[in-house]
Order: C-alpha cells, then structure tokens, then sequence
C-alpha cells in the first residue's frame, strides 16, 4: 500500500540557481558573503559546483556567528552531490581537464538552504531528498 | 595556514631528530550526540582515572573544548603520550526550541543554543591545531551528512591523519557497513564507548594513526 504524504501547510519558498561563472571570480570572503545574502533572503540556493572545503567549514562558522544576531534564523542545511564517485579513469581525468578550465568542480551541485525552510536534507549516494518545514 | 604546516614540519623533523618524547595532539571531532566526550571519558578514565566531561542526552552537552595532557595509552607493550582533546559537536543549524524537548527553560535553552554556536566556532579553528583526528559518528545515523564530509575535506587539506569511529555498535540499528561504504579510504572502527566494546581494536588503530604524523 503506498502512503499519503502530507505536503501541510507550506506557504511557498524560492529556488535560485547560481551558476559557478557567478562564483569563480571572487575570494573565498565574496563568496561566503554571496551565499549567505542570498540564504538570509528566505532562498533555498542551488550552486553549479562546489566551494572548498575550507570555504564550507567558513560557512559553517559565520552561520554559527549569525544565529541569535539575525532575527528568526536558526542556521543552514547544506549538502553537495557529487556525481564523481564511480567513474573510470579516462573520464576522471576528462572531468579533471574540464574542471581546471572552469576553475572548480562543476560535476557536483551544492545545495544551500535556510534551516527555517529546509527541515533536512537527506542524502545517500544514489538520492537526495529535501524535507521542508512546514 | 602555510605558517602552520612549514611549523608542524619543523617541530616534527627536530622532534625525530633529538628523539624528544612528544604527545600527540588528538582531536575528538563529529557531528552532535555521537558520543565524542563518552570515547574520550573511556580512553581518560582507562589511563588516568579521570574524566574529561559530562555526556548527556541532550545535544550540544559539550560546548567548549576540553582537554586532557599526558594521557599515555599502552596496549600490548606499546606506549604512546596524547593530550585528549574532545570538541563541540560540529552542525549547520542550532535551535534552542530543540532543547525545551528536553524539558530545559527557554532562558537556559537560549544560552545553551548561544554556547552551543561559540563551541561550533571554536571547533573548527581546532582544526588547525590537531595531530591526529578521531571522527567519532553515530553508527545509528546516516553518515551521509555534510558536516562530516566538511569535517574529512578540511583534514585531508591540512594531512592530518584520520580514524573514523562508529559508535552506538550495541544498539540494534546500528549499521558499520553503511560507514564503511561512505568513507572506503578510511579505516572504521565499530565500538561502543558506553559498553567499552571493541576498545582493543580502536587502540590499535590509535597506534597505526599516530605512525602517520
């Protein structure tokens, strides 16, 4: 028997799409700043790419620096979907190619979203799924 | 960050070379409630008699970094010197309505919530002065969270070598398979901190870690 999921009572949320074009030029301080203006505006972020891991670990930090100076926000949901896991090694190595010209991993897609919006995010390596707050 | 690595090359190449007892900086990291300061406790109290925090139910119990210095584990003839160093939980959001579950006041849920962000802080700037990390995630959970894929992308930078920890391996839903197949470059350890379980093991992989500095 399949089972009736409630959407409740979600009043609407937005999606934005950055590509990575909109990232590459800037430090790892513009693009935090980038990431955390948009999230601050109710937006749930889709990024081309992903950050370093030193930026996502800034990110963490000045999201913890926010919470309780920011009105109502309670922090972010992040995950990345990286679809580099299983491939051979000639098309590693094409991805790579492409990667250093675009100047990041452009296999992978980041998803960024307010914790007052996005309930959770779950992942394994085959799905990911986004439980909204209702 | 360059600094930093040119001196921990340096302080390791003079320690080797004037034979200088040192103690290895071991950092306790992961997400909330994965039992970091119930490992360090075990090691702590099996090699000094002491503690080095309270746990509890509730998350976000630790909300600063503790330590403990000259800690010296043995295990089959083996000695090695640590200074224990369990830190805040790592997570992306904090809510202080998360703790009045737990029957905590607002007043006291808001102050932990605020602690409980400085400690996610303060975590992190850890990171840059650790030795050897031991990931300690929760065995019941999916391991498939961001927090810990931020947490192995930070160290892997900086070649801190790792040990991944899955704990709670007592408890029924308790999946080490599922930690393997997340991290396959890392060795996992399935222990339970609280039972003490499956402790030999962790402590040899302890002195494999600690061969990679």
């Amino acid at each position: 028997m399949i089972k009736k999921k409630s959407l409740g009572k979600i009043k609407g949320f937005s999606i934005q799409f950055l590509p990575y074009s909109e990232l590459s030029g800037m430090d790892s301080t513009q693009r935090i700043k980038k990431i955390l203006n948009i999230v601050l505006g109710n937006v749930i972020l889709i990024i081309q790419g992903k950050i370093e891991s030193h930026e996502e670990s800034r990110l963490i930090e000045d999201t913890m620096a926010m919470i309780g100076h920011v009105k109502g926000f309670k922090g972010i949901e992040l995950a990345v979907i990286s679809g580099d896991n299983d491939e051979g090694f000639f098309v590693r190595i094409r991805r790579g190619l492409i990667n250093a010209m675009g100047g990041g991993n452009l296999g992978a897609l980041t998803i960024i979203g307010p914790a007052t919006i996005v309930k959770e995010i779950k992942k394994n390596p085959k799905k990911i799924e986004l439980l909204l707050d209702k | 960050m360059v600094a930093k690595a040119l001196k921990s090359f340096f302080r390791r190449v003079f320690s080797r070379m004037f034979g200088q007892k040192k103690e290895l900086k071991m950092g306790f990291y992961g997400p909330p409630n994965a039992g970091k300061t119930s490992l360090a406790n075990r090691i702590c109290k099996d090699f000094t008699g002491e503690e080095i925090g309270s746990v509890s139910k509730v998350p976000h119990e630790t909300r600063s970094v503790q330590f403990k210095e000259k800690v010296e584990i043995s295990y089959k003839g083996k000695k090695m010197m640590f200074k224990i160093i369990d830190t805040p939980g790592i997570a992306t959001k904090i809510d202080y309505e998360d703790f009045l579950k737990f029957k905590i006041k607002k007043k006291d849920a808001k102050n932990r919530a605020k602690e409980a962000t400085q400690g996610v802080v303060e975590s992190i700037k850890w990171l840059d002065d650790v030795d050897v990390v031991v990931i300690v995630l929760d065995a019941t959970e999916n391991p498939y969270n961001q927090v810990n894929i931020t947490i192995i992308g930070n160290l892997v930078a900086r070649k801190i070598p790792v040990l991944i920890v899955a704990n709670k391996v007592d408890l029924r839903k308790a999946n080490i398979k599922k930690i393997e197949s997340a991290f396959p470059e890392y060795d996992v350890v399935g222990i339970s901190a609280r039972y003490g379980k499956n402790l030999e093991e962790f402590y040899e992989s302890i002195f494999r870690l600690a061969k990679k500095v």
